[in-house]
């Protein structure tokens, strides 16, 4: 068990950030915040640079997309507080037609990568990042394919074909 | 006693003192008996790949005791393994750096087919990218198998004329893949 029981946690973020936040739940005993992009540097930087709640490691930055929901992608980041034993995580959902987000990689340079992967598969743009490029997938591939509008299978597959099963 | 098997020679004319053959028989026997293999193992298909090459499977008996890591100097290209839509451009690197005469084998369901992997990010049969000569089938092939294939491409060797680059069929299968 963590040092810092949640309720203290999200005292100290609320006090420090009063409405400028909404809190999701706590599934599994993990905090879950939502915020605004317009916020997200700033509470990330608080919660690393606090002196008592150190969350110094970012564990994840990765996407979500819910196709037909209002705000469609989501960006999701998962910090640790390798001093407390507590994690937290927090979530910012954008408009599809403009996904963009400030970068992370002003705070932690492992944001980098992480950063790439979540340009490469939603598409989410992180703005002053210092090399947004794909990671993962070809560089001349032009969709982004975790979206749930890309068809996962490959369409050069020939043996699933129907006729090969007389449909 | 020792019974080493020599290898059989090819149909000619035989009397006393000589031997007369074709020279596409006398070196198509020489290359089918000293393939030297470059594996290109990304997957669970190069463990059993390992235990071909291992005593008791033992890949040497057909003369393919030793493994070129250099596309230079190697006669077959061993493709063991998935191969994603990344990894297609440095497979076909691989296979442009070989010099003829160049086999292709394609060891298990991904690199013949995709396998269980159809999706977006996984190329659908390594003949998308370079022609195959043999497709192994299995997920992943048992030793006995890749043997079995590798024992076909032994078949495509010593029966192959001496000048199949130079053949029409031949160039026009390499220019369907952009290549040359």
């Amino acid at each position: 068990m963590g040092k810092i029981t949640n309720e203290e946690l999200l005292k100290k973020i609320g006090d420090q950030f009063p409405d400028q936040f909404t809190v999701i739940g706590e599934p599994f005993g993990l905090l879950t915040i939502e915020t605004t992009r317009e916020n997200i540097t700033a509470i990330l930087s608080f919660l690393k640079a606090d002196a008592v709640l150190q969350f110094i490691y970012l564990t994840d930055i990765t996407g979500i997309h819910f196709p037909g929901a209002e705000r469609q992608i989501g960006v999701i980041y998962h910090l640790h507080s390798l001093v407390n034993n507590v994690r937290i995580r927090l979530k910012v959902f954008l408009n599809d037609g403009d996904v963009h987000i400030p970068t992370a990689t002003t705070i932690w340079d492992g944001a980098n990568w992480m950063e790439r992967e979540t340009y490469d598969l939603f598409g989410v743009i992180f703005d002053g990042h210092p090399d947004l490029r794909r990671i993962l997938n070809v560089d001349d591939m032009t969709a982004f394919p975790m979206r749930k509008e890309f068809p996962l299978e490959d369409p050069n597959r020939v043996d699933k074909k129907d006729y090969f099963f007389g449909r | 006693m020792s019974d080493i098997k020599l290898v059989d020679a090819p149909a000619g004319v035989e009397g006393a003192g000589f031997f007369a053959t074709s020279i596409d028989k006398a070196v198509g026997m020489a290359r089918a008996n000293s393939l030297w293999p470059l594996p290109f193992a990304t997957s669970c298909c190069g463990i059993e790949f390992m235990a071909t090459m291992s005593p008791h499977y033992d890949l040497a008996r057909f003369g393919a005791e030793r493994l070129s890591f250099s596309p230079r100097q190697a006669d077959l290209l061993m493709v063991m393994g998935t191969i994603s839509k990344k990894m297609g451009p440095v497979l076909r690197q691989v296979y442009l750096q070989m010099a003829e005469p160049r086999w292709v084998m394609a060891v298990g369901a991904c690199a013949s087919s995709g396998g269980i992997f159809d999706t977006y990010s996984v190329l659908q049969g390594i003949d998308e990218v370079i022609p195959v000569d043999v497709y192994v089938p299995g997920c992943p092939p048992r030793p006995e198998a890749i043997i079995d294939g590798f024992m076909d491409i032994q078949k495509l060797v010593r029966s192959e004329t001496g000048r199949r680059r130079n053949e029409p069929k031949y160039q026009e299968l390499l220019a369907s893949y952009g290549i040359q």
